[in-house]
C-alpha cells in the first residue's frame, strides 16, 4: 500500500506514468466513469479549503466512487480532542482511501503511519501540498507537450510559498530546466533551497525583481499570491502585496506560446483583463487538478485501467 | 595521578570532550541504572589535551549508542571482558533519532499531539544536520 505525502514520493518514471494516465483520462473521460464503482474516498479537512476538497470530491465522483468526510475541525472529533492517529484508524474502517488536510505540519505523515488505507496529503500547514505540484506538472506537461528544456519564471512570494518550493523540487528532476526567480528582495527563495536544490543539482537560475525584463525569456510564468497570513507586520504585507501585477501590457512582452499558471486563489497579481488571453492557463490548471487527482486515486487504489 | 580501579566487565567511554561527561551521563540515563559508574573529568590526553572518561560496569545492551553517536561521534566505546578490552567501537552519526531531541517548530504536529515520538533523520552528514521527520524543520 502506498501513500502520497510529498511530491517527491513518486520517482520521475512513476510521475510520468501518472501524468500519462491523467492525460488519457482527459481525452477519454467516459471510459473512466465507473472504474471506482463501490469505492469510497474520505475527505478529512481539518481546515477549510474549497478548491482542493471539491477537486478531490469531483475526481472520485467522476470515477464512479462516492465521498464522505468533513470540511472543518469543528465538525470532526478533533474538536473533542481526538488525535489524528485515532481519527485515521476509525476512518480506515469506513473508506478505501483518504485525502487529509490539516493545519499542522506532518499531520499526513502521522495519518499514513497509522492508516490501513492509502493516505493523500491534501496540504499540511505550510509544509507539503503534493497534489498541487502534480497539478502544476500535468498542466506544464499538457500545454508544452512534455517537461524539460524550458525556462520557468516563478513570480511573487518565493520565500513563504510552499507551492513554489515544491515545484522547484519537482522540476529540477527534469532535463534542462532554467529558472528566473522574480520577487522583491524580502521574498526571495530561501538560501537552503538555492544551496541544497538548485546549486546542488547545477540548475541554472537568476534572481531579479523586475518582471518586465524577464517576460520575453519565459516558457512558463508561475504567478503566486503574497499571503497576508505569512506576515507578522501588516505594513510589510501592504508594501509588498501588489508588487507584481500581470496585465495585458506585460503579456505583450511574452512569447506567443508562454503560459501563465497560478495555484489560485488570485487577488490582484493577475489582472482580470489577462483571463481572456489564450496563454492564461490558471483556470485550465484547476481542471487539470481534477484529472491528476483521478489518476492518483486510481494509482493508489491499484485500479486497473479500462480496456 | 588519581587512580580509578578497572572494571571486569563493562564499557569504557573514552575520548569524551572535556566537560561533556555529565551531559552524556544524563542522555544515557546512567543515573537510573543500578550499575557502578565512574566519571573521570579532565584527564590528560595526548590526543585531546584534556578529556573525560566514563566507566560503566555491566552490559552494553542497556546503552543507546545512537544517542552517543549523536552527542559526540568521536567518542571511543571500549568493551571490557575479563579485565581486557575485547572490542573498540567507533561511533557514527545515527541515521534516525527517536526521542533524543525535540522539534521546536510550533507549526509541527508534535507541538499539539504530545504522545507522538519525536523522530529526526540525518539530512546532511557533512553539516551534521538533523531534520524533523514530520515537518522537516532543522534541529538547531
Amino acid at each position: 500500500m502506498r501513500h502520497l505525502l510529498s511530491p517527491l514520493d513518486f520517482t520521475v518514471e512513476e510521475t510520468e506514468k501518472l501524468l500519462t494516465l491523467a492525460s488519457d483520462i482527459e481525452k477519454n473521460r467516459p471510459r473512466y466513469a465507473h472504474v471506482c464503482d463501490g469505492k469510497k474516498l474520505a475527505t478529512l479537512f481539518f481546515e477549510p479549503s474549497t478548491r482542493t476538497r471539491l477537486s478531490f470530491e469531483s475526481a472520485m465522483l467522476s470515477l464512479g466512487g462516492s465521498v464522505l468526510g468533513f470540511s472543518s475541525a469543528d465538525s470532526s472529533s478533533a474538536a473533542k480532542g481526538e488525535s489524528v492517529a485515532d481519527t485515521i484508524r476509525v476512518i480506515s474502517c469506513y473508506a478505501d482511501i483518504c485525502a487529509i488536510r490539516h493545519p499542522k505540519e506532518g499531520a499526513a505523515f502521522v495519518a499514513a503511519s497509522k492508516s490501513s488505507i492509502p493516505v493523500i496529503n491534501a496540504g499540511d500547514g505550510g509544509h507539503q501540498h503534493p497534489t498541487q505540484t502534480l497539478t502544476d506538472l500535468l498542466t506544464i506537461h499538457s500545454l508544452k507537450g512534455g517537461i524539460g528544456n524550458m525556462t520557468v519564471g516563478l513570480c511573487g512570494d518565493l520565500k513563504f510559498g510552499r507551492t513554489v518550493h515544491s515545484l522547484i523540487h519537482a522540476l529540477v528532476r527534469y532535463p534542462n530546466i532554467r529558472f528566473v526567480l522574480i520577487s522583491p528582495p524580502e521574498l526571495r527563495v530561501p538560501d537552503y533551497i538555492k544551496e541544497s536544490v538548485l546549486d546542488a543539482k547545477n540548475v541554472e537560475y537568476r534572481e531579479t525583481a523586475n518582471l518586465d525584463d524577464a517576460m520575453e525569456e519565459l516558457d512558463i510564468l508561475y504567478m503566486t499570491r503574497v499571503q497576508r497570513e505569512r506576515f507578522f507586520n501588516e505594513e510589510d504585507y501592504i508594501r509588498m502585496k501588489d508588487c507584481y501585477i500581470l496585465d495585458k501590457e506585460k503579456m505583450k512582452l511574452a512569447k506567443p506560446d508562454m503560459y501563465v499558471l497560478h495555484p489560485l486563489p488570485r487577488v490582484n497579481e493577475i489582472s482580470v483583463e489577462v483571463d481572456d488571453d489564450p496563454r492564461a492557463a490558471y483556470f485550465k490548471q484547476a481542471q487539470y487538478g481534477v484529472y491528476v487527482r483521478m489518476a492518483l486515486i486510481m494509482t493508489l487504489l491499484e485500479v486497473e485501467q479500462p480496456c | 595521578m588519581l587512580n580509578i580501579s578497572g572494571i571486569k566487565e563493562g564499557v569504557v567511554l573514552d575520548h569524551i570532550q572535556a566537560g561533556k561527561s555529565m551531559d552524556i551521563y544524563r542522555h544515557l540515563g546512567l543515573g537510573d541504572m543500578d550499575c557502578t559508574v565512574a566519571i573521570i573529568k579532565n584527564a590528560k590526553s595526548s590526543k585531546m589535551g584534556r578529556k573525560d572518561i566514563i566507566k560503566i560496569e555491566g552490559s552494553l545492551d542497556s546503552l543507546d549508542l545512537d544517542v552517543l553517536g549523536y552527542i559526540d561521534h568521536n567518542i571511543t566505546v571500549n568493551i571490557i571482558r575479563d579485565d581486557k578490552i575485547v572490542e573498540k567501537r567507533c561511533l557514527k552519526l545515527p541515521n534516525r533519532l527517536v526521542n533524543v531531541i525535540h522539534c521546536k517548530n510550533p507549526r509541527c504536529i508534535t507541538s499539539v499531539e504530545q504522545e507522538l515520538p519525536h523522530i529526526f533523520y540525518l539530512a546532511d552528514k557533512e553539516k551534521e544536520l538533523y531534520r524533523c521527520q514530520y515537518c522537516d524543520e532543522k534541529h538547531s
